[in-house]
């Protein structure tokens, strides 16, 4: 980014934190349901509720989810992990402490790698991954006080630290859409962001060079942004922010002069806002947590938890490209979530020709999937219907348009896709007498179109356009395009 | 370990839990927490020099329970110790803004 008045060169630099819910079926240290959405205070015991004498017991799935994710990011997942307690005092946590994980976390040291717009890719570092419990939800819209429930709270929710590796919105975003597909892709975490199963922390500051001298503007980190676009917003709103700031004030609106301050997100206006800094908000007092014992990893259960990742987003991507012939934007669309791209390998395993089935996927099943908000791989085709109906096509049994027709019919009934294709008569007719005899009718009903083909005017190709419709039309789709179009041009040429 | 306990300090600890302090509560907690701390204090004089150091008391590790459901507590049996209610979620004197 560089400003038209000055010559100034200005750096983004974006640290990304992420915290994902984990899609288990129980909390993190009880085992009352993890589950959105129940009436208020349904999910609670005397576990989560912080009562004393209770003895917390860790979810065991929890933790497997995080070590999937920690390693599916090229993380170290150390052979000693250890719970320690975060201690703030606020009404969505009754143990006035949050058990988290502090020095020693479940992952560290890994890389995830984005897409950019130029089709190459970036490595992101992540510093860490660690697992902690979910806070309760404070309820405001009761009035003349503050109404608590606890269901979420000790929910499982995955810590996951980035190092400042992005510089710009495109790179934040890339980060954070990889980030949510790759949840989602290991089965870890739903990652729906209406149900808050992901939030996002931003630390943004610019690196400004003027005159061949860098300033660096405060890092600002922006609390709790619940949706893509407010974290868009929110980097795009503080990179112009800091910029127009410190152009008021280049030597005193620096790093080293006001440090980090930390702002909030206005939904409304899609800005950022200042946050009076809370007095010690910050003295968290971390002590190991003596309820819990530690988490030691085996390199058997590492590589047991390694194994059942299989292949990861990008590289089916790239796989698809190489092995299928497709372009990036068909790969990148069959790569959002792990069964749409099962779902093509097992038909292209069953014999079908893999262009076939692509074309029908991201046609009429895109646009199925579309309108019922669902991926591609939910709409209701089967592996066998997927391919029989591929086959079809490249046998040319059914042209394009009668195919479209077959797997709407079998996505609203079912069925085979042969069997609707004889039902409704959309087979091709491969008998050319046939086809010839509603060509003539065609020739026979339209004089005036043979005559601006055979006077080779400007208007013959739009004629030819509209015999041949006409001949499709009169078979019902049937006809062979190519062999209509060849009747025609030996008849008229 | 040689932090003193100071007026300041249980001041300190005071804001940090939310809980407002009298004078005579913060001499009276400075001098219980201190002979707390030197109590503790004594452990100092263990030679720990060839001693590994340690998360937890109790030689275990990976206590994990499974992933399965368990009956959770009903919401009156929730909120029978909560000292105010609203509906069916604790009440608290209204607080804006986020938390951690
Ligand atoms: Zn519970």
């Amino acid at each position: 980014m560089t400003n038209t008045a000055q010559t100034d060169t200005i750096q983004p630099v974006v640290g990304l934190e992420i915290h994902v819910e984990l899609a288990t079926e129980t909390k993190m240290f009880c085992r009352c349901r993890n589950h959105f959405g129940d009436p208020p205070n349904t999910n609670v015991c005397p576990v989560c509720l912080g009562m004393p004498g209770v003895l917390p017991v860790m979810n065991g799935r929890a933790v497997e989810f995080a070590m999937k994710v920690g390693l599916a990011l090229n993380c170290t997942v150390p052979g000693y992990t250890k719970w320690d307690r975060k201690n703030y005092y606020y009404p969505d946590l009754p143990k006035n402490y949050q058990i988290s994980q502090y020095d020693l976390p479940l992952a560290q040291n890994g890389f995830l790698e984005i897409p950019l717009s130029s089709g190459e890719t970036k490595q992101i570092r992540v510093l860490r991954a660690h697992l902690e419990e979910d806070a309760g939800k404070n309820t405001h819209d009761i009035p003349g006080c503050t109404g608590v429930d606890l269901n979420r709270a000790g929910v499982p929710l995955l810590e996951i630290v980035s190092e400042p590796d992005m510089n710009s919105v495109e790179e934040v975003m890339g980060y954070a859409k990889s980030m949510h597909r790759l949840v989602r892709w290991l089965g870890v975490s739903e990652a729906n962001m209406q149900m808050g199963h992901m939030r996002f922390e931003p630390n943004i500051n610019l690196h400004i060079t003027r005159g061949g001298v860098t300033y660096k503007t405060p890092i600002v980190e922006v609390k709790n942004l619940n949706s893509f676009r407010a974290l868009e917003n929110a980097v795009a709103f503080e990179i112009q922010r800091q910029y127009d700031e410190w152009q008021g004030n280049p030597e005193g609106f620096v790093l080293a002069k006001l440090g980090k301050q930390n702002r909030g997100y206005d939904d409304g206006t899609c800005k950022t806002v200042f946050q009076r800094e809370k007095e010690e908000a910050h003295d968290y007092r971390y002590l190991p947590d003596p309820d819990l014992v530690p988490v030691t990893v085996s390199d058997e259960w590492r590589q047991r938890v390694a194994g059942e990742i299989g292949e990861l987003p990008l590289a089916r991507r790239a796989r698809f490209m190489a092995d299928y012939g497709l372009n990036f934007k068909d790969a990148d669309a069959l790569t959002q979530d792990a069964p749409t791209g099962d779902l093509l390998d097992q038909s292209v395993a069953a014999g079908a020709e893999a262009k076939r089935c692509v074309n029908l996927l991201l046609g009429r099943g895109a646009a199925v999937a579309n309108e019922r908000g669902c991926a591609i791989a939910d709409i209701g085709v089967t592996v066998e219907q997927l391919a029989e109906l591929a086959k079809m096509m490249s046998a040319g049994d059914v042209n394009a348009t009668a195919a479209d027709k077959i797997f709407e019919k079998l996505l609203a009934e079912g069925g085979q896709p042969r069997a609707i294709a004889e039902k409704q008569g959309l087979l091709t007719v491969k008998d050319l007498g046939q086809v010839e005899q509603w060509v003539d009718a065609a020739i026979a009903a339209n004089p005036q179109a043979v005559e601006e083909i055979q006077s080779g005017g400007k208007k013959q190709k739009k004629a030819f356009g509209f015999l041949t419709g006409q001949v499709m039309q009169a078979s019902k789709g049937a006809a062979p395009p190519a062999e209509v179009q060849k009747l025609l041009q030996q008849k008229l040429g | 370990m040689s932090t003193r306990i100071d007026a300041e300090l249980v001041r300190h600890i005071g804001k940090l839990s939310r809980i407002e302090l009298t004078d005579e509560e913060v001499s009276a907690f400075a001098r219980q927490l201190g002979d707390v701390l030197e109590a503790f204090g004594k452990l100092q004089e263990l030679d720990t020099q060839n001693v590994e150091p340690m998360a937890h008391a109790v030689e275990l590790a990976n206590v994990l329970a499974d992933d399965a459901p368990r009956p959770s507590l009903t919401t009156e049996e929730a909120l029978a110790n909560a000292p105010d209610r609203v509906e069916n979620f604790f009440r608290v004197p209204k607080v804006i803004g986020g938390g951690a």
